[in-house]
């Protein structure tokens, strides 16, 4: 019942906005003369931008990573906005995603509180020193961040390629901070048709890579699921399924941070932001209903592939090279 | 399964909380957005940078953005909400506060249960998240 009416909503608010955005290009022919520096009237971009975020929720979703590490690095490619906007937007979509997705997740007890907050606030912190240091460094060149973004990508590319993570770790002896932390707990497998016990191990290295995660979120607005998990999983010893519900939860906190700092910066701009982060986030609900019937190992090789390519010409373009067009 | 595995497998009553407030938020959050964006879209409030502008400059650094568009950085748009793309800010807002207004309810949780090293970690995230959130840090783009 519940399902249905947040269906409707989605469906509702889709059309809605659909509706938004037919209404300038009805009217505003007129407005085709005054356009902007890239030939389009002003309405071209946030029904492109709409459109592209709504398909890439649904990609997002199907292949396992969170909207901001798709949106920063080819919205900065293909779109002609400064990258000091795609980031505050990056982290605003994030934020939204992990937003929407926190109540169910940690209701179903996927996402562990208690795992969650240590690990925030460090992260929280971290992604505002590196949010202050990349509005810094994209204050001086542009394209140092370019160069850096684009790099950061094709690591990030290759880490999801040959990142193999464990289903369930074994953890023999949990540490003295996680058992002071009390970080472990219990979830429901509905594949296995068991409960699994979990517990942390390496806490404190764990916490010290969350230094790490942050900063790297903050300086690029990427949403940092994509490090997040290997360090619980990989690292802490947490189970596949609570380490990724965990990621998502905490996006919500570490991305608040830094989005705050884009944002009181004006990094921001509604004609941008707002298109972006209602698509993403419409694109996820419907991603999240064709997830059942996709194939998604296929998909998230396509976006590996993606990831590679946007880096790549994110380096490209910083090195002012032009070889990707 | 036993009683105590029953309960173990149940989300902490501070975890549910929290999601119920999460979950209006962020709907209230969408709506809000989308409403504001149609004010905004639509000409009913007047835009304080205008529609046609902003294509020849958000190619431009954020400084150079606010300096030709006299916007503001901060709070400053608060006193804008008269403005349609400022009205957007409130939605916008509202998305960024809802973690620290969540993390206000669990540290009344906390403090009930005497958890003194959650109250603290939750105490201290709610100071960073202020901080990041008050412009002290954040602000000064020009």
């Amino acid at each position: 019942m519940l399902n249905y009416r947040v269906r409707s909503a989605g469906w509702w608010i889709l059309s809605l906005f659909v509706f938004i955005l037919s209404c300038p290009l009805a009217a505003s022919a007129a407005e085709q003369a005054a356009a902007g520096t890239t030939g389009k009237p002003w309405w071209f971009w946030p029904i492109v931008l709409f459109v592209f975020c709504l398909v890439l929720g649904i990609v997002a979703v199907l292949a396992g990573v969170g909207g901001g590490v798709l949106y920063v690095p080819l919205v900065s490619g293909f779109f002609p906005f400064h990258i000091d906007f795609v980031r505050g937007v990056g982290l605003m979509v994030a934020l939204a995603g992990a937003l929407a997705a926190g109540p169910g997740l940690l209701r179903r007890n996927l996402a562990n509180l208690r795992l969650a907050l240590p690990v925030a606030l460090i992260a929280s912190a971290f992604s505002i020193l590196g949010a202050m240091l990349g509005l810094y460094l994209s204050a001086l060149d542009p394209d140092i961040i370019q160069i850096c973004l684009g790099a950061t990508i094709v690591g990030i590319a290759t880490l999801l390629l040959v990142s193999k993570n464990t289903e369930k770790p074994v953890v023999n002896k949990q540490d003295a901070i996680g058992l002071a932390l009390g970080l472990g707990g219990a979830y429901w497998d509905d594949g296995a048709r068991e409960s699994i016990e979990w517990k942390t191990h390496r806490t404190l290295l764990g916490l010290f890579m969350f230094i790490l995660v942050g900063l790297l979120a903050g300086m690029f607005g990427l949403g940092a699921g994509w490090a997040n998990v290997p360090v619980l999983n990989l690292l802490m010893g947490v189970p596949l399924k609570v380490s990724v519900a965990t990621s998502k939860f905490l996006l919500s906190i570490t991305d608040t941070s830094a989005a705050w700092i884009y944002m009181n910066r004006g990094c921001v701009i509604p004609l941008i932001g707002v298109p972006s982060i209602v698509g993403l986030m419409l694109g996820s609900l419907i991603g999240v209903k064709i997830l059942a019937v996709a194939k998604p190992k296929m998909i998230r090789y396509m976006v590996i592939i993606v990831l590679f390519f946007a880096g790549l010409k994110a380096i490209d373009k910083g090195l002012g090279l032009g070889f990707l067009g | 399964m036993d009683t105590q595995n029953k309960e173990n497998l149940k989300a902490s009553r501070e975890q549910i909380i929290y999601a119920n407030i999460l979950v209006i938020g962020v709907w209230a959050g969408i709506f809000i957005l989308v409403t504001t964006y149609a004010i905004y879209l639509t000409g009913i409030l007047p835009s304080h940078v205008k529609l046609s502008l902003i294509p020849t400059i958000w190619g431009k650094g954020v400084g150079e953005y606010l300096e030709i568009t006299h916007s503001p950085h901060g709070w400053g748009w608060v006193s804008l909400l008269a403005k349609g793309d400022f009205l957007n800010y409130i939605g916008l807002t509202l998305l960024a506060l809802m973690t620290i207004v969540c993390y206000l309810v669990l540290v009344r949780g906390y403090i009930r249960q005497k958890n003194w090293i959650f109250t603290v970690i939750a105490l201290l995230e709610i100071v960073v998240l202020s901080v990041a959130a008050s412009g002290i840090l954040g602000s000064g783009g020009h």
